[in-house]
């Protein structure tokens, strides 16, 4: 009885989180804040539905495959949004408007600068980015 | 295999619920696969499902209880995180040479390909 609750509560609570990670990936403004919605909700949603079924079965072999799928979404996720998140960057996918960059991260990540000059999202100081400009130590 | 509570089966309903929900998600991130503006936005789109047909797995072993289909969320989770990695070097690669003397690392001048 008390399972049986446990296990509908886990499983809605699934449902909710994956609905959540969807309406952020519609939603949200940009690909580094969409990636939010994919990392860490779509994880929780996963990772609720298969304590779930860890609960409902209870043999050795579900319970070893339902923790290694948890344990591989728990290692595989931030790995792959920092590659997507570096190459969206690199690419130079146009940024919300209010996302601060480091002025130094252009730099640092080999991003050529603008060449039309039409930058956004703060960093119109850094369009003439000069050699010089690495060794000022601004943050 | 669903015990009823008080003749109400409260997680057959829960798991059906939670299927609709889940296929929500899905949808939802279908359309910013099919409208997201760049590259990089449809590759979020299309991990952010494989992570949710993961979960969908889920729901469908608990709802029938065939076993097998764990299996299948396992593959998934394996063949999406590859699908994400190789699209994002692939990101990467076409920048790498769509520009090349545009790149400010001194280790690759221009008209030679990055590794």
């Amino acid at each position: 009885m008390i399972l049986e609750l446990f296990l509908s509560a886990s499983v809605l609570l699934g449902g909710f989180f994956a609905f959540v990670a969807g309406l952020g990936i519609l939603r949200l403004p940009d690909v580094l804040i969409r990636m939010h919605a994919t990392t860490k909700a779509g994880t929780l949603a996963s990772g609720l539905i298969m304590l779930a079924v860890i609960f409902a079965f209870g043999d050795a072999s579900t319970v070893a495959r339902g923790v290694s799928i948890v344990l591989f979404l728990l290692l595989t996720a931030p790995v792959a949004a920092h590659m997507i998140g570096r190459a969206a960057f690199r690419a130079d996918v146009p940024l919300w408007g209010k996302t601060k960059i480091d002025p130094t991260a252009r730099t640092k990540l080999g991003v050529p600068p603008r060449p039309g000059g039409k930058v956004r999202a703060q960093t119109a100081s850094s369009t003439a980015i000069s050699p010089t400009r690495n060794t000022n130590g601004t943050t | 295999m669903f015990v009823e509570i008080e003749g109400f089966p409260i997680l057959s309903v829960a798991v059906q619920l939670a299927f609709v929900l889940v296929m929500a998600g899905v949808v939802l991130a279908f359309v910013r696969l099919i409208k997201g503006p760049s590259l990089p936005d449809r590759v979020v789109a299309l991990d952010t499902m494989t992570v949710l047909i993961v979960a969908f797995c889920g729901l469908y072993t608990l709802q029938t209880g065939v076993r097998a289909f764990l299996d299948v969320a396992v593959v998934l989770a394996l063949i999406g995180f590859l699908a994400t990695v190789a699209l994002a070097r692939f990101i990467e690669r076409r920048v790498a040479r769509a520009a090349p003397d545009r790149r400010q690392d001194a280790a690759f001048p221009s008209g030679e390909d990055a590794p």
